[in-house]
């Protein structure tokens, strides 16, 4: 990818900046950049949010026996953090980036449907309100796991199950929206000469992404409308008195559940592929390649769903094909990180903070990549099912991978949303608490896992004691260090910091450097010419 | 596509708007409604529920009025440019898409039923203790009319009123292919006429199905609560009901612009969304009728 930038913006851009202001700017906006910065501010409350749950459970977990809160407070938090972190934390994130980067990255002047941007966006606090109101309805909250398997979410829940219902189909159109306007800016609002393959890789793993979205959402749209009659009006579809099937949900949920683990992550490559080439100062290696290794891991991510369901009872023939299909995943990867690491070798590199973030997504991402190996093969997934180690492997790839992706975006992007370059002492702070902090929090858990300790239980064996101390000291490193972040970004929010230039990497490609720091309110009326 | 239009000087950028916002109040009004409603009918209690949920059909009403109201007011001031109608037009066929996995979901789910879970019921694969110990006079048959815990119905037939409402449903995907037609030829009285006959068939449609309801659940005794049969069979003809009066409702509006003299060959994207849509319910019914009721 080389992106020349002919005729890069006329100067007028500038003085056209007039914006609306008040309250009302935000609530009727239309503008991509302003519903990127309530999308991602929306989304960092909630990984503070779920991130609180998180210590509750960590703190029931710090001493054997039952401590803090009760069993069944602890299911709802369990709950409460698996569904604010996935639809509230990481989804928004990234959804806030494509808002903010990809018109920038592809020379467009805003998303290619504005109203319903903003629809999209103002569906989410209104679903999670609703959401959280479910904890205060007679009975509590939803008790089930994120993944809200029947009979738990049918059978033995509660009231609430209602609510978390209606919250979740309201979530999901909005994911469903979001992602329409996603791919429909990226297949019609590119700037002349902006070809496919000329397009960033964050824009590349967007439009895949996209895809995923409108492909697996209405799916979960389904199976949790099917739990609402199984639950409140007598039908049996994940019940086999009546001629249904538990293990129905799991195919359901996960024909869904798979593609969305890769929604969470596929964007995730796309700022790794933007950051690692800007600070090794050398373009990246093999663009093809990985947007074919994109391709192919969103192709994959349908043939998948039934390795979380290897110990269910399916016949072996079809264990065998889940776990081959899944292991093949492994090779696109692969060749991701494989051109990662070539893309530095015998580069110029220097360490800022969001390549420091991406260094450690590098890495850490590959670990939970190489345990995702280890829990595809069926036969030792008999051991680790439903233990920590599958708690420490989705962790490494959601926390140290999906998360830390994101902050190294922050990081990357802040001058060009605030204007100003972040505190990067500060910055080199957070990272280094973050990434000791977040081993100390995911790595015993493997081991805690393999020894057999199963998830999603309030208590323990004595055996498993020490290591969940330490697992709970960590996780509250990894909670307060997030308060470093937040100091950054609003550093940053108030302008206090230097001035930053229009590009301030210097290894940095693409559109969205050529237009200044702060971007003004309206980049790109004028389509720019890419050659 | 991006290159076609880049001779086109300035992007069009739609202005602020109220209706977004009122548009995630009204959902969160139904989602919170809804929720509310389910848990009182479930516990036979009075509550607010259906106020809410009242109140939020109202507000997202007056949002889709307000909000069609202004984009077609814009669109006939001319506003928009040929880009603008490409990312329409994308969006609405993506819209369908997602549209299509929705209803893969409960074909799946019926599929599953037939070829997975009621034979292993039944004691096929490796189950044939299970059912032996479980449900020994259980019979594995499709339709289920008769469930392992004993609840028994009828099946519906594909005969009589299921092959006639095929028959309309398809022959109105004709006719409104025909009005389209009439409309890119500038046929004006072509066109409202097979929209019109569009529109009848389509409501005919409803109320057959409608009638085919009260047949299944005062005849056969065929409910939503027979089992996996009747779920499946509900919940699929069900939503196909919900999707083919959105798209009626949606003919309906473009009958009366069409009256108001609005579309012409250059300019119909309300007329071939709502188009789509229809053919899209016309599709997902066939699919309906060969599984549902034939197979």
């Amino acid at each position: 990818m080389s992106t020349v930038v002919a005729d890069s913006h006329d100067a007028h851009d500038e003085h056209h900046d007039h914006k609306p202001t008040g309250i009302k700017r935000w609530l009727f906006t239309t503008n991509h950049k302003d519903i990127g910065t309530l999308y991602l501010w929306f989304s960092f409350i909630m990984f503070f949010l779920g991130g609180s749950f998180a210590l509750v459970i960590r703190m029931e977990l710090f001493q054997p026996g039952m401590q803090v809160i009760d069993p069944h407070f602890f299911n709802q938090m369990t709950t409460m953090h698996g569904v604010i972190m996935v639809f509230g934390a990481v989804m928004p994130a990234f959804t806030g980036l494509a808002n903010w980067m990809v018109p920038l990255m592809i020379g467009a002047p805003d998303m290619a449907l504005p109203r319903m941007n903003n629809w999209s966006f103002w569906i989410l606090p209104v679903a999670f309100l609703i959401m959280l109101s479910s904890m205060f309805v007679p009975g509590g909250g939803p008790a089930f796991g994120w993944t809200f398997y029947a009979p738990l979410s049918t059978t033995y829940s509660g009231d609430s199950t209602a609510l978390f219902v209606f919250a979740m189909h309201i979530m999901g159109m909005s994911s469903i929206m979001g992602a329409i306007n996603v791919i429909v800016t990226i297949m019609n609002m590119r700037a002349p000469g902006m070809t496919y393959m000329k397009m960033p890789l964050f824009v590349w793993t967007w439009f895949i992404t996209a895809f995923l979205l409108i492909a697996v959402m209405p799916v979960l749209a389904g199976v949790v409308t099917m739990v609402l009659t199984d639950k409140f009006f007598g039908t049996s579809f994940f019940n086999a008195a009546g001629g249904g099937d538990p293990v129905l949900f799991q195919h359901l949920f996960w024909f869904f559940g798979h593609p969305e683990v890769y929604i969470m992550i596929l964007p995730s490559f796309g700022i790794v592929s933007a950051i690692i080439p800007a600070f090794a100062r050398k373009p990246l290696f093999g663009y093809a390649s990985m947007v074919y290794a994109t391709a192919s891991i969103a192709g994959l991510s349908f043939l998948v769903w039934a390795h979380h369901m290897f110990t269910t009872g399916m016949p072996t023939f079809a264990s065998l094909f889940f776990m081959y299909m899944t292991m093949l995943i492994a090779v696109p990867t692969g060749v991701k990180v494989f051109n990662w690491v070539s893309t530095m070798w015998r580069g110029a590199m220097t360490f800022e903070t969001p390549m420091l973030f991406a260094l450690a997504f590098v890495v850490l991402f590959t670990i939970g990549g190489l345990s995702g190996i280890m829990l595809a093969i069926t036969p030792v997934d008999y051991q680790y099912h439903d233990t920590y180690f599958v708690v420490a492997h989705f962790h490494y790839v959601l926390v140290s991978g999906a998360v830390f992706s994101i902050m190294a975006a922050a990081y990357y992007w802040l001058p060009k949303w605030s204007g100003v370059m972040y505190d990067e002492a500060l910055g080199k702070l957070h990272f280094w608490c973050s990434l000791v902090s977040v081993n100390i929090l995911f790595f015993p858990m493997h081991f805690v896992g393999l020894a057999g300790m199963p998830r999603r239980y309030p208590d323990y064996a004595l055996q498993f004691a020490d290591i969940n101390a330490i697992v709970s000291v960590g996780g509250f490193l990894f909670g307060f260090s997030q308060l470093i972040f937040l100091a950054v970004v609003l550093k940053c929010a108030m302008k206090k910091g230097e001035k930053a230039p229009a590009k301030p990497w210097e290894g940095a490609e693409g559109l969205e450097w050529t237009v200044p720091s702060p971007a003004p309110y309206h980049t790109f009326d004028t389509p720019p010419e890419v050659k | 596509m991006s290159t076609e239009h880049h001779n086109s000087t300035k992007y069009y950028v739609p202005d602020q708007s109220i209706w977004p916002i009122i548009g995630a109040l009204a959902l969160g009004l139904i989602a919170f409604g809804a929720g509310h409603y389910t848990i009182e009918y479930s516990n036979e209690t009075k509550g607010f529920g259906h106020y809410v949920l009242g109140a939020g059909l109202f507000v997202l009403f007056v949002m889709l009025f307000g909000w069609f109201r202004d984009q077609i007011n814009e669109s006939r001031s001319g506003l928009y440019n040929a880009q603008l109608g490409e990312s329409y037009k994308q969006g609405m066929l993506w819209f369908i898409f997602s549209e299509v996995m929705f209803f893969l979901a409960f074909f799946g789910a019926l599929f599953y039923a037939r070829m997975i879970a009621v034979p292993w019921l039944g004691g096929a694969s490796n189950n044939a203790m299970t059912a032996e110990v479980l449900w020994p006079t259980f019979e594995a048959i499709w339709p289920l009319t008769t469930t392992p815990d004993g609840t028994t119905t009828q099946a519906m037939g594909w005969l009589g009123l299921p092959l006639i409402n095929t028959a309309i449903l398809v022959v109105s995907s004709v006719t409104l292919h025909i009005a389209h037609v009439a409309l890119e030829q500038g046929n004006r009285g072509k066109l409202k006429l097979w929209l019109i006959i569009t529109l009848v068939l389509g409501f005919t449609f409803l109320a057959l199905q409608g009638y085919e309801y009260v047949h299944a659940y005062r005849d056969l005794g065929l409910t939503l609560q027979s089992g996996i049969y009747g779920n499946t069979f509900f919940l699929l003809t069900g939503f196909h009901g919900l999707h083919v009066t959105l798209g009626a409702v949606m003919l309906t509006i473009m009958a009366f612009r069409v009256f108001a003299g609005h579309f012409d060959k250059d300019n119909q994207f309300a007329f071939a969304a709502s188009s789509w849509y229809w053919h899209f319910v016309d599709v997902v019914w066939i699919c309906l009728f060969v599984f549902v009721y034939i197979l």
